[in-house]
């Protein structure tokens, strides 16, 4: 009886196991597959047998990525957009989450209802109005032209988040500050943001993520390949022809794009996983 | 119902302030372009330089209905959106359940599994783009060594198979996200629920029917609804992988086409587009507000 019972338990932790490792498979192949390719050397990468293992091994196609297109470029673009973005949406959004969270004032469902309405606009129905309107102030092809759309796609959820956050965080320290005769503003710019560093850091991860992998307006707006971001630039990506495609340093590109993200997620895995659960659970 | 006494001034003057720079961000960049595009539908008009507007009515959207390309384009995004979303929330549940287990290494392999949700769309795209190449593409050569598909059949050149193949990157992509909203849900059923059921005698399958399940409810809503509404706006993997081609064309790829490819034509086409633009924003608005009313979602 209680050898049945053991025996029981450990086919079923051996599945589990089994399990486990065929799902990290599934989530890890594909990412495994470009970083093989990206250190095998053509001769061997356009050939009909699958090997698991990079055969002529080479660096050439991470060399050749950023020498014969201007891939460094488009990674600084990202980079910019990305990292501007990411620092007025915080900014801006923890103004109007505190306004939200904290003070006393009438219509805040409707306020709050009127930014989260944003997330659900589809990106595709206001592309041609601003379009237009970037093409009316002369944005088309620049940094800002991507930077302010970019910012007000990431509002909804930045302010969503941090009110969340705001609220959580006692109210007697505020109270203290107050009466220790620092205005509103004060109290908000010297103890409450710094307090909520870790909500500013898991909301700045999430627009970080968004900024620098949004597709759709930034093949629209940028349009040299001087200008591209990195999503743009890796989807436009062709060789001598528009026909032969260099997928050795296609794959190059994308583990290069792709390593940072994946350093971040191992490292602030929970942080993330906070923001998105907040930003749904909740919701 | 508050009195309207017992809001200080002070704090409406500086909430104002502090609201108001997301207002004006949002409105000019969301809400006006809307409006511009709304405008837009109802004209002949292009960007065209000494383009004349042309005010056409309800034309733009007569015409729409009676376009075969909009029509397949409509019925490619809900079965594209039909199939990802249930294949995206049934492997989900599944590795939500594997996450909730216990066992070594938990952590790493969670992280393992955010991976593709962290790789921007555009580069898992070509990464599955690079599998499915009809000459040297791995996952090609696997189903033509294993028969099941004929030597040399170009997986993202055949209707059917290509659509199929767009999904499945999809799936691999988004997965994640559903798990981990799945995982948060399960990590507030208490332990104790299913002790007492394992005291009854309940088989595993019971415990998830009659525990798991109803108490996953409503987080199992909100999850639907997010990855309905992302997958109803799909844009990127279809644009890189077929740019539409074969049958992939979805609502968004074809309203881009619509107003990037036709910019500055003579025949006024971004109007037409515009109409689109406004017929995406529509579905969307009523499945948002379907869902919100289904789910009973309040905001404060």
């Amino acid at each position: 009886m209680r050898w049945g019972m053991r025996a029981k338990r450990n086919t079923q932790r051996t599945i589990l196991y089994i399990l486990v490792i065929l799902m990290v498979i599934f989530y890890i192949f594909p990412f495994y597959w470009a970083i093989k390719s990206s250190f095998t050397a053509d001769q061997y990468l356009f050939t009909k047998n699958i090997t698991l293992w990079p055969q002529g091994f080479t660096f050439e196609n991470y060399i050749k990525v950023f020498t014969e297109r201007p891939f460094g470029l488009n990674i600084l673009n990202s980079i910019i957009v990305a990292g501007a973005t990411t620092i007025f949406s915080i900014i801006v959004g923890s103004f109007a989450a505190y306004a939200i969270a904290r003070l006393k004032i009438p219509g805040k469902g409707p306020l709050m209802l009127l930014i989260l309405a944003v997330s659900m606009f589809p990106q595709v129905s206001i592309l041609g109005g601003l379009f237009q309107l970037l093409r009316n102030l002369g944005l088309i092809n620049t940094y800002p032209g991507l930077i302010i759309p970019y910012i007000a796609l990431n509002l909804p959820l930045t302010t969503w988040i941090l009110q969340n956050f705001f609220r959580e965080l006692p109210k007697e320290i505020e109270e203290s500050a107050y009466i220790d005769g620092c205005s509103k503003f004060e109290t908000l710019w010297r103890i409450v943001l710094p307090l909520s560093a870790p909500g500013l850091v898991t909301t700045g991860l999430l627009a970080f993520i968004q900024a620098w992998n949004e597709f759709l307006f930034a093949l629209t707006f940028m349009q040299t390949p001087e200008k591209y971001t990195v999503p743009v630039a890796i989807a436009m990506f062709t060789g001598k022809t528009f026909y032969e495609v260099p997928w050795g340093q296609l794959m190059a590109a994308s583990v290069i794009v792709t390593m940072p993200l994946v350093i971040l997620v191992l490292v602030f895995q929970n942080r993330i996983v906070q923001g998105l659960t907040a930003g749904s659970v909740k919701g | 119902m508050k009195v309207k006494g017992t809001y200080k001034k002070s704090d409406i003057w500086l909430a104002f302030w502090l609201i108001i720079p997301t207002l004006i961000a949002i409105g000019i960049t969301a809400f006006y372009p809307l409006g511009q595009t709304f405008y837009d539908s109802f004209f002949k008009w292009s960007l065209r330089p000494g383009f004349e507007r042309e005010f056409v009515g309800f034309q733009n959207y007569i015409n729409l209905f009676q376009d075969p390309r909009f029509l397949s384009s409509l019925w490619n995004t809900i079965y594209f959106t039909f199939f990802s979303v249930l294949i995206e929330f049934l492997l989900g549940l599944g590795t939500a359940l594997i996450l909730n287990a216990e066992f070594k290494l938990r952590g790493l392999v969670r992280a393992a599994v955010l991976i593709p949700w962290a790789i921007p769309t555009a580069v898992s795209s070509q990464m599955w783009k690079w599998m499915y190449n009809d000459q040297y593409g791995v996952i090609s050569l696997i189903l033509y060594n294993l028969g099941i598909l004929e030597e040399g059949t170009p997986i993202l050149g055949t209707p059917g198979l290509a659509m199929t193949a767009i999904i499945a990157v999809d799936v691999w992509k988004t997965t994640p996200f559903v798990a981990l909203l799945l995982l948060a849900g399960l990590q507030i059923i208490p332990n104790e629920l299913y002790e007492a059921a394992r005291i009854d005698g309940a088989s595993i399958w019971k415990q998830f029917t009659s525990i798991t399940l109803p108490v996953l409810r409503p987080t199992i809503g909100v999850t639907l609804i997010f990855r309905t509404l992302d997958a109803l706006r799909v844009f990127d993997i279809v644009y890189i992988m077929t740019q539409g081609a074969v049958g992939t064309e979805t609502l968004a790829v074809y309203n881009r086409s619509l107003l990037m490819d036709n910019i500055f034509s003579p025949r006024g086409l971004f109007g037409y587009g515009s109409a689109l633009s406004v017929v995406i924003f529509l579905i969307i608005g009523i499945f948002t507000i379907i869902y919100m009313r289904s789910l009973n979602i309040k905001l404060d």
